[in-house]
């Protein structure tokens, strides 16, 4: 095959993907039907993309965290923060780009928190994250004051529901967000070095890399599409709800993150197959709905979902299929022992 | 000199009093009989079940999937005892089993796929409360006479307040755990493993077997807390109990069990959470406070006392340090 790396490290999840959306098409046959009225595309298949926003936003930088053997729990959180950080300025008569500057920033701030205590204080990452996630709801709160902020600011609002050329906003920005990320991480050594945290910190330290700095950068990363992220929430619903934006997103994210092919053990990532991880879990929840089950069925499909890629992913499955495959070739090995030299090369 | 090992939980310990004190001068009622029942019942819950996290995080583990099973384990009797007429009794035994054998199977998967405990219960979390909520998306209330005869079951303290039967069930919990964790040979395998897994398992501690049994623990003790809470509520609802886990978890930690597993006391967890009740009965009394405090306090606990535990590890790292260089 001659595939480029970059798809063919997705494959399985495009597959994935696809059979998902041919599934949703035999159940409900106007599935792949898009519409164009009012400016803008409708359809089902606009509608997934547009829905998988926030998690695909999440994702991106949850992958990164990821990579390094991390993990953010705090994600959700801080969607709560930035969401009611952005309602708080905009209906006390701020400017809306002093207003999104402000809640990048916060966003960023938290993420630099959650990047110290891991750098620096040398705590676990799930466990530093969780103080994030346990307080960030309450410091929410405190920013609304414990009610619902509503706000009608025009550009604001376009960045929850508008749309350009057609395609809705949010679409837009994960889109521009994960290639942007991809980019940066792909063209220069970046992605190698926070691949090398994820291996071995320690090694990687030694060897000259900035460890410390390179976590900040990533979980601050991460704080930065969580902001996104809750723009994106509090835009949609014209308002900031302290207690439900994001709730439980974070767990989405890292579910999108393993969906994607990336391991949480660390040390090697993919952003494009964590965005189409995304997009497969917004596929299915559309799936459950179009095909009349109770939405409650979403949950039980999800840790269907984890149990079948971790039986795949875990460590005894891979030596079986190692084994599986590898005898053919030590019985052609046998039949034509001249071959030994080339298979001691490939090791 | 107190060892570092205890050190954890006696901290947690002159917190909790001064604490108290504090809340005493502010408000001399705290001291009553009455709000120490009340603290006791209306933890209950939480406290049975941060006892079972307490062995997961002591084994170096995590169980996200407690609240999703305390709110299965309600619905499922509130709708086999109500809807379909079990008696309550074996209703009960029937749920305990089936918690347990889910904790189990996840311990077995956590084993066997070699997988991060925290993948695997969050996939035990989404299927327990998906569970829940294909029995019923209702609030199913309870109505059968061993319900009523157990919430008016209670022990009259001197000063009139009421120590209510899920306020014993849950100090039983914590007696049977601290007995369990120091007096058993499965609590010594618990500390071996999270301690150092591979020493463990070079000395012989049957890993397989205790990391299933702690993990079916787990969801044996969150299936109590489930009973407990649907005691406490007289309903069962599956949209209840969401973020538990995390509740335990910060009790155990506040606790002062160590994260990283191997060094910590069930008795310290008793003390985390009566630390979190504390919390919200000032936020009661004061009454000008909103509840988000709570968890705005919780959180600040919660870095202070991971922040503690780094410093007594970096502090014992050094000393050997320093022991090593002159042998």
């Amino acid at each position: 095959m001659t595939l480029p790396t970059t798809i063919r490290r997705v494959l399985p999840q495009l597959v994935a993907l696809f059979v998902i959306l041919a599934l949703n098409t035999a159940i409900a046959p106007g599935f792949l039907d898009i519409a164009f009225a009012n400016g803008r595309f409708y359809g089902s298949l606009i509608d997934i993309l547009n829905r998988g926003a926030p998690v695909a936003l999440l994702a991106v930088g949850m992958t990164l965290v990821i990579a390094t053997k991390g993990i953010d729990l705090s994600v959700g959180a801080v969607m709560a923060i930035a969401g009611a950080v952005a309602a708080a300025l905009i209906t006390s008569d701020h400017s809306l780009a002093a207003t999104i500057l402000a809640t990048l920033g916060v966003g960023i701030v938290c993420g630099l928190w959650n990047g110290a205590l891991v750098a620096f204080l040398g705590i676990q990452p799930i466990i530093a994250t969780l103080i994030l996630m346990v307080a960030g709801r309450g410091i929410a709160q405190l920013i609304t004051e414990g009610v619902i902020l509503t706000f009608n600011d025009p550009g604001l609002v376009f960045v929850g529901t508008g749309a350009v050329f057609g395609i809705p906003f949010p679409v837009i920005l994960w889109v521009a967000i994960g290639i942007a990320a991809s980019v940066l991480f792909r063209t220069t050594a970046l992605g190698l070095l926070v691949e090398a945290i994820g291996i071995n910190r320690r090694a990687s330290s030694l060897a000259g890399i900035g460890t410390s700095a390179l976590l900040l950068a990533v979980y601050a990363a991460s704080g930065l599409c969580a902001a996104v992220a809750g723009i994106v929430a509090a835009g949609d619903i014209r308002g900031a709800d302290a207690n439900n934006a994001g709730l439980w997103l974070e767990l989405d994210a890292i579910l999108a993150v393993v969906v994607g092919g990336n391991s949480l053990m660390g040390g090697r990532f993919s952003i494009a197959g964590s965005l189409i991880g995304a997009m497969i879990i917004q596929s299915v929840n559309t799936g459950i709905l179009l095909a009349g089950f109770p939405p409650e069925f979403n949950l039980v499909i999800k840790a269907a979902i984890i149990v079948v890629i971790l039986v795949v992913q875990s460590p005894a499955s891979q030596t079986l299929f190692a084994f599986m495959k590898s005898r053919p070739r030590s019985e052609e090995d046998a039949a034509a022992p001249v071959r030994e030299p080339e298979k001691e090369a490939a090791r | 000199m107190i060892g570092s090992r205890l050190f954890p939980l006696a901290t947690t310990f002159v917190i909790f009093i001064l604490a108290y004190a504090l809340c005493y001068a502010q408000f001399p009622n705290m001291l009553s009989t009455r709000v120490i029942g009340n603290l006791l019942t209306d933890n209950a819950f939480l406290g049975i079940a941060a006892v079972g996290m307490t062995f997961v995080i002591l084994s170096g583990g995590i169980d996200l999937s407690i609240g999703s099973v305390i709110a299965f384990t309600g619905v499922f009797l509130a709708v086999t005892m109500g809807e379909g007429g079990v008696p309550p009794l074996f209703a009960i035994l029937l749920v305990l089993a089936i918690t347990t054998a889910f904790g189990a199977l996840m311990g077995a998967m956590i084993h066997y796929l070699a997988m991060p405990p925290f993948i695997v219960t969050l996939a035990g979390m989404f299927f327990a409360r998906g569970m829940a909520f294909l029995i019923s998306t209702d609030s199913v209330p309870i109505r059968v006479e061993l319900y009523d005869t157990l919430q008016d079951l209670y022990f009259r303290m001197p000063g009139g307040g009421r120590l209510s039967f899920v306020g014993m069930a849950m100090l039983a919990v914590v007696v049977a755990g601290i007995v369990i964790a120091h007096f058993t040979s499965f609590g010594r395998n618990v500390y071996a493993i999270g301690g150092n897994r591979q020493s463990a398992e070079l000395m012989g501690v049957p890993i397989a077997r205790t990391t299933i049994l702690i993990y079916a623990l787990s969801s044996f003790l969150a299936g109590l807390a489930g009973i407990a809470f649907s005691l406490y509520t007289s309903a069962g609802y599956s949209l209840a109990a969401v973020g538990v886990e995390l509740d335990a978890i910060a009790a155990v930690v506040i606790g002062g069990t160590l994260l990283t597993g191997g060094s910590g006391y069930v008795a310290g967890t008793l003390l985390g959470i009566l630390i979190m009740g504390l919390i919200q009965t000032y936020i009661v009394f004061d009454g000008t406070l909103s509840s988000w405090w709570t968890k705005i306090v919780i959180g600040l606990l919660l870095f202070s006392f991971i922040a503690l535990q780094r410093g007594l590890v970096w502090l014992s790292a050094r000393r050997r340090g320093a022991a090593a260089i002159p042998a």
